[in-house]
């Protein structure tokens, strides 16, 4: 189908930068992006008839390195202290 | 830049954006909204089924003007809760670590109690001043002890959550800190804080579940007397 309505899985390589560009940037875009990809994530890993412990371990551990991300400026410190 | 062991509770920011906000709003994503269905996923299941245990436990004492506080003590109960246990992941922030978010929790609440209590019944409110069967003699020392006691409610309320999460988190760092220094010098002896560590992390777990509960509960406490 046309670039603008293919999911960002079935983009390929070489068609990425058209794609981002005819994506919707403006804060009603971004919503319904960001509420798109959670409602695929929880479809697929969580809105299961059997899930397990799998769909929300994935989230806590995302959440981890983002925490991690979020505090690099203070733990890239650490490798050079000469006392912990 | 100078490294303390208090280091771990300062706010998260980024290129000067604090994210606190986020800290607190990330368990949102835990909770699924229930959809209509009979039969939902497992997780809206359990999560369902343990939000109806908790609100008939916390409703159980109260009558039925008390059960309008239903939606607000159930909903800071999984707050707390889903909180604490998140701070305990690696790297991550736990909000109720500040005081000054759990005075901003338990002060608001604590006086709508004393106010709900002074408006409706204001007799029966100062009537809990003065338990029954005091002795005349200390019928002036104790309404003055009691009176304190009410007051310092609300300090109690937020200082408890605050110290027994920070206390938590700092000890796990001070005896992870030390596990790491002794391995190179003394492995046995590093097996031994390991182990100090595993049992005080199964602590660390049950004080962030057991600190919620008693929040909330002495809050429905509070309530039960002045409504």
């Amino acid at each position: 189908g046309p670039l603008s309505e293919r999911h960002l899985m079935d983009v390929r390589l070489g068609e990425l930068p058209a794609w981002l560009a005819a994506c919707d940037f403006s804060p009603q875009g971004l919503l319904g992006g960001v509420q798109k990809a959670w409602n695929s994530y929880y479809d697929k890993y969580i809105n299961v008839k059997r899930g397990g412990p799998a769909g929300i371990s994935m989230l806590l551990a995302g959440y981890c390195l983002l925490s991690y991300g979020w505090n690099y400026q203070h733990i890239k410190c650490h490798r050079w202290r000469k006392y912990h | 830049m100078n490294l303390s062991f208090f280091d771990q509770f300062t706010s998260p920011c980024l290129l000067g954006i604090p994210l606190v906000l986020l800290s607190m709003l990330f368990p949102a994503l835990l909770l699924p909204t229930p959809n209509n269905r009979w039969i939902t996923n497992r997780l809206s299941t359990l999560q369902s089924w343990f939000f109806h245990m908790i609100t008939k436990q916390l409703m159980l004492p109260l009558n039925k003007k008390g059960h309008k506080w239903a939606l607000i003590l159930t909903s800071l109960m999984i707050f707390l809760l889903t909180i604490n246990l998140s701070g305990l992941l690696p790297y991550t922030f736990t909000p109720t670590t500040q005081l000054s978010m759990n005075m901003a929790l338990a002060f608001p609440l604590w006086l709508a109690t004393l106010l709900i209590g002074l408006r409706n019944q204001p007799s029966i409110s100062l009537g809990h001043l003065l338990p029954e069967g005091t002795p005349t003699l200390l019928i002036p020392a104790l309404i003055m002890i009691e009176t304190t006691s009410l007051l310092i409610r609300p300090l109690a309320l937020g200082v408890r959550l605050t110290a027994n999460l920070t206390a938590g988190h700092l000890l796990i760092q001070l005896i992870s800190t030390a596990t790491s220094a002794l391995l190179p010098i003394m492995p046995a002896v590093s097996i031994l804080t390991v182990s100090i560590l595993f049992l005080l992390t199964i602590l660390e777990v049950a004080v962030a579940m057991i600190q919620a509960y008693v929040f909330v509960l002495l809050l429905s406490l509070y309530l039960q007397e002045n409504i």
